[in-house]
């Protein structure tokens, strides 16, 4: 593999930039080039988030990715999933989280939120391969619904050849020392799913 | 060692290297992370400070640089335009050790009022500037700005943007520097530091002849480089977008900028020279287009590109394709995916704001609003935030309103935050000049929006010290105001009752403090509500307060047909604001019914 494009998207306050950070980190230690870009918006929450990340065993210049250049989408809610589906190649993977979170804007009745099904129906008929997972009840059973990023994570990793330590190193980084441990169980559930481990 | 960093956390571990002793700025997107870092990981070495605004945080990085040690200011693009003034007078007085202005500009106005060119500051303020394209630049400019500065005896800027202060790449470390300057006696130069024009006069020689010195620099420095390939276009460019045209024109001659004021003449002679078709690659305004075009270069530029927004690489391509600079590549795949619901950012459940905003909608007054996250009140379901400008402006608009003969009585609406930063001047002005109005001071004991960082009405400062609360009721009264209420927040009939009472009130302005803690911050958690969806007949009002946790169930309440509510338990935190404008008492706290039963 030289080079892998992954998007990591979501709403603000699922913890998208930190699964960013970790994807990018594991790459960096199995010996790639990285570069990331994480679009914010406002640092507050409830806003549509996207990250960038890309591997590359040559030197990268951009930090982002373009239209039908993504190969791996890690979505954490489903409508960012089919938001951002024009980043995709037909060769790619989506995964996404089956949570739903209704804009403001549906809650109180001006816009329709697609069915599940509609959503699935219409990743699947654009790339390769999807994986719904549903990481939010994962995250509950775990007993912290914050640990939903981590999940994902782990569903993310049994997909890509990287050596599972190098995803606890990164996730070790990036948490909080406090929250490690639920934070590893959540990794180990996530790769379960993902049916490793 | 190979790290991935932020550009904003590269700039932090560029000042550690460099040899900064203090740091000082204010938050804002998206420059806020730099001294978040310095205070984090370079605390024992570097004195870093939220200061009260930007103007302010220039003055203490002059001072601490008059004193002999090494300074730095971190601010957002429009941050510039509240420092300038104090940055202005550096290029004549000079300093005793480095010190280095770092602003985050926001092209594609991602979190800005504005999308300002903050390269025009360099000819402006006459100051030197340096333009990273990479995290492992951001590093490095800021150290060489550094040794530049005190070589000099200038200012310098490092200018980078939203593209390289919220991306990671690879970064070498380095070590601190050694002989770090240490503060000395106070320099009594009187001729140098005081900037009475009998002085300051004399001093434009002295900044001409520095540009000389500087051009000279600029003509041989390995801050801009040349990268020799195909040699029918050559490209001139800087900063992020430098790293996009490598991309889309693989196969181009590239000068890359590093030191984008002064430019070096001779070496873009040079370069334009050696190449069939100058481009020029650059964001926002033709500010490297305009100075080459003067060196009697012909280049096209702005031409193909526009002059606002981002050039990302996808358009960036798309525009070289229809100018006939490269070959049309492989068709894109658009999938259409039909209308989708927007995701407007949207005040999170618990947030204080809520209810002064649903009080705003439903009295229906002007509101001239400020910058923070009580901004969102201008979205739906509230549209009650009818002005934002800039940080302060919301004070001085009301008085402008009061004075113009309005016939409404209108409302500022602005931060604990933002009324330290710019919002105390204009509300003395009220005081003294009989401005009236309500101005709204939304206390939530932090500065929210740009990541809860410490104010002047918070016990905390950055470097964890225990500080000193400014007590903003006090203030209020001290500046003269003769009718200031404090509120909770989370108590929508007392928002509504004081707001009405203020609004009366016609003896200069009236101050509103709404007391609340920002859900992030809270030391106070509640546990969340829940609908009885025998009660709930579906009126929607509880929809209205525009909670994310407040959602439609799938039970119909059968007199009007219509979806009853319900709350989504992870996303509530238990402010009780629905519970309070529910009409039928429907709603009510989890733990405390459980308690009951």
């Amino acid at each position: 593999m030289n080079s892998l494009n992954f998007l990591v998207c979501g709403v603000g306050g699922q913890g998208t930039v930190i699964a960013s950070d970790v994807v990018a980190e594991v790459g960096l230690k199995a010996g790639y080039h990285v570069k990331k870009s994480d679009v914010l918006g406002l640092a507050v929450r409830g806003g549509s988030v996207i990250s960038h990340i890309r591997w590359n065993k040559e030197k990268l210049h951009a930090p982002m990715v373009g239209t039908g250049e993504v190969d791996i989408m890690l979505s954490f809610e489903l409508l960012e999933a089919l938001r951002r589906l024009n980043f995709m190649r037909e060769s790619g993977i989506v995964v996404v989280n089956t949570q739903k979170i209704p804009p403001v804007s549906v809650t109180t009745g001006k816009e329709e939120y697609p069915s599940k099904e509609e959503i699935v129906q219409k990743l699947q008929g654009s790339v390769k391969r999807v994986y719904t997972v549903d990481a939010l009840k994962k995250a509950l059973e775990l007993g912290n619904s914050k640990v939903v990023n981590t999940v994902l994570i782990g569903f993310l990793s049994s997909l890509i050849p990287a050596e599972p330590e190098l995803w606890r190193e990164a996730i070790r980084a990036f948490v909080s020392p406090k929250y490690l441990d639920v934070n590893l169980k959540a990794f180990k559930a996530g790769r379960k799913l993902g049916g490793m481990e | 060692m190979i790290v991935l960093l932020t550009g904003n956390e590269a700039i932090a571990r560029g000042a550690y290297e460099g040899g900064v002793r203090v740091a000082c700025g204010y938050p804002g997107t998206p420059s806020s992370e730099i001294l978040e870092t310095v205070a984090r990981e370079y605390k024992g070495e570097i004195y870093a400070e939220w200061s009260v605004n930007e103007k302010v945080a220039m003055d203490a990085a002059a001072g601490a640089a008059y004193s002999g040690i090494r300074a730095m200011v971190t601010t957002k693009l429009v941050g510039m335009n509240v420092l300038s003034d104090s940055l202005f007078y550096l290029p004549y007085t000079g300093l005793e050790a480095g010190l280095v202005v770092v602003v985050c500009d926001d092209t594609g106005m991602f979190s800005s009022q504005n999308e300002q060119d903050n390269r025009w500051y360099a000819i402006l303020g006459k100051v030197p500037m340096l333009e990273p394209c990479d995290s492992q630049e951001c590093k490095d400019m800021v150290v060489q700005a550094l040794q530049l500065s005190e070589k000099f005896d200038t200012p310098f800027i490092v200018r980078s943007g939203m593209r390289i202060a919220h991306s990671k790449s690879e970064v070498v470390l380095g070590e601190r520097a050694s002989n770090i300057p240490k503060a000395k006696d106070f320099p009594r130069d009187i001729a140098k530091y005081n900037c009475n024009a009998l002085f300051a006069r004399n001093k434009r020689q002295v900044i001409y002849k520095r540009f000389q010195d500087l051009k000279e620099f600029a003509q041989t420095t390995n801050l801009n480089k040349v990268v020799w390939q195909d040699t029918d276009l050559g490209i001139i460019s800087s900063g992020v977008v430098y790293e996009y045209a490598r991309e889309v024109f693989s196969r181009a001659s590239f000068l890359k900028l590093g030191m984008v004021h002064p430019l070096p003449g001779k070496l873009i002679k040079d370069f334009a020279s050696k190449v069939k078709t100058v481009l020029i690659v650059e964001e926002l305004d033709p500010f490297l287009e305009t100075q080459i075009k003067a060196l009697g270069i012909e280049t096209r530029g702005k031409d193909i590109f526009p002059s606002f927004d981002e050039i990302l690489p996808e358009k960036m391509r798309e525009l070289a394709v229809q100018a006939g600079l490269i070959k049309d590549g492989e068709e894109k795949r658009i999938i259409d995916l039909g209308y989708l619901p927007t995701r407007a950012a949207v005040f999170c459940p618990g947030c204080p704001h809520r209810s002064t905003f649903y009080v705003l909608a439903k009295l229906k007054v002007p509101v001239t609003g400020d910058i923070g996250c009580y901004n969102l009140g201008c979205l739906p379901p509230f549209n009650a935030q009818h002005t934002m400008g800039s940080m302060g402006s919301s004070v001085g608009q009301l008085h402008g309103v009061s004075i113009s003969g309005c016939p409404e009585k209108a409302v500022a609406t602005i931060g604990d935050s933002t009324f330290f930063h710019a919002g105390m001047p204009p509300l003395v002005n009220m005081v003294h000049n009989h401005g009236k109005g309500v101005v709204i001071i939304m206390d939530n004991s932090t500065t929210a929006m740009t990541g809860h960082q410490d104010n002047p009405g918070m016990d905390q400062t950055l470097m964890g010290k225990p500080t000193q609360r400014v007590d903003i009721h006090r203030l209020a009264e001290a500046m003269g105001a003769k009718m200031v209420r404090t509120v909770n927040a989370f108590d929508v009939k007392e928002v509504e009752v004081t707001l009405k009472e203020c609004l009366k009130w016609d003896d200069g302005p009236a101050v509103m403090i709404t007391k609340g803690e920002c859900i992030f911050i809270s030391r106070n958690p509640q546990p969340a509500y829940t609908v009885d969806l025998n009660k709930c007949i579906a009126c929607e009002t509880c929809i209205k307060v525009g909670c994310p946790a407040v959602i439609k169930a799938e039970e119909i309440y059968p007199k009007n047909k219509r979806k009853k509510a319900k709350i989504d338990p992870v996303l509530c935190n238990g402010c009780g604001v629905c519970a309070q404008v529910c009409a039928t008492g429907a709603i009510y706290q989890t733990e405390k019914l459980e308690a009951k039963e």
